[in-house]
């Protein structure tokens, strides 16, 4: 039960998305979620994670260009911010596009860091489609032995 | 393509047997082949595998992040480290002869049409 690659029957995988939504309306979601939770399909998707000094953002941002994205950290708040360029040819009577589903144009995504974090030592790499953000913790927020005295 | 236990499947072992996520495409077609772009983030080239079995065409690849080991996750939207999809292509296209090329996590293959099935304009002969 494959899509056919020229008969792509796009509106059958809307519908079922449409349905889906219905679903989490009537069914509720995952318990509740970040006041800052994008829906499904925003784009970047966000994973992050904690380590014991430093928060590691993983967004899933593939073909962007590196030198033009924004990433900024305020006030316990993380920002990425840019641009997708569209890669799809116009149509025109030798060009039929059949499906168009890639996300293009501008994005803004905004997340609340976990801990405090210090947003002098930000570092942002970006591989594989991946845009890697870490963001130290502060020096009080890390963990820390407490020695018994006696 | 061995996947170590990496921060996106750490949660629970169910979600790593879980249905593979849907890579959005954009496809277009010219008069010499069909281009599929895939976005794939988080995929290399190693980890990625293309596949024609009959006139299928499956797309396959593996997340790897590089997180650090210690890693725990606090909010997931990728939850799946696994990427697939397969179309089914026509006679008319060249399967022998696909080509594709990896670059930013977006993937773009080019299926060449066969010769015969190459736009070519009829004579009208006059009698």
């Amino acid at each position: 039960m494959y899509p056919s690659l020229t008969r792509f029957p796009a509106e059958l995988l809307a519908d079922f998305e449409g349905l889906q939504r219905h679903f989490e309306q009537v069914f509720g979601a995952r318990g509740p979620s970040s006041i800052r939770a994008a829906g499904r399909g925003a784009f970047p998707a966000i994973n992050m994670g904690v380590t014991a000094d430093a928060v590691e953002i993983f967004a899933f941002a593939p073909g962007l260009d590196a030198s033009r994205v924004d990433v900024s950290v305020d006030k316990g708040l993380l920002t990425i911010a840019g641009e997708r360029p569209a890669t799809l040819p116009p149509e025109s009577d030798k060009v039929s596009v059949y499906a168009n589903d890639r996300f293009a144009g501008a994005f803004r995504r905004v997340v609340s860091l976990p801990e405090d974090v210090d947003a002098g030592r930000v570092e942002a790499s970006y591989r594989d489609g991946v845009l890697k953000i870490v963001v130290p913790k502060r020096e009080s927020s890390k963990p820390r032995r407490i020695e018994i005295k006696d | 393509m061995d996947m170590k236990q990496s921060g996106l499947e750490q949660e629970a072992g169910h979600e790593y047997n879980a249905t593979p996520l849907v890579p959005a495409v954009d496809i277009v077609e010219d008069g010499e082949a069909i281009i599929v772009i895939a976005d794939l983030p988080g995929v290399t080239r190693e980890n990625l595998a293309i596949g024609v079995d009959g006139d299928t065409l499956t797309v396959e690849g593996k997340v790897a992040l590089g997180e650090s080991g210690a890693l725990q996750r606090v909010y997931a939207e990728i939850r799946v480290p696994h990427y697939k999809r397969s179309f089914v292509l026509g006679r008319d296209l060249d399967t022998a002869n696909i080509s594709a090329s990896l670059q930013q996590g977006v993937l773009t293959l080019r299926v060449p049409k066969r010769e015969q099935a190459k736009p070519r304009r009829i004579e009208v002969k006059a009698l």
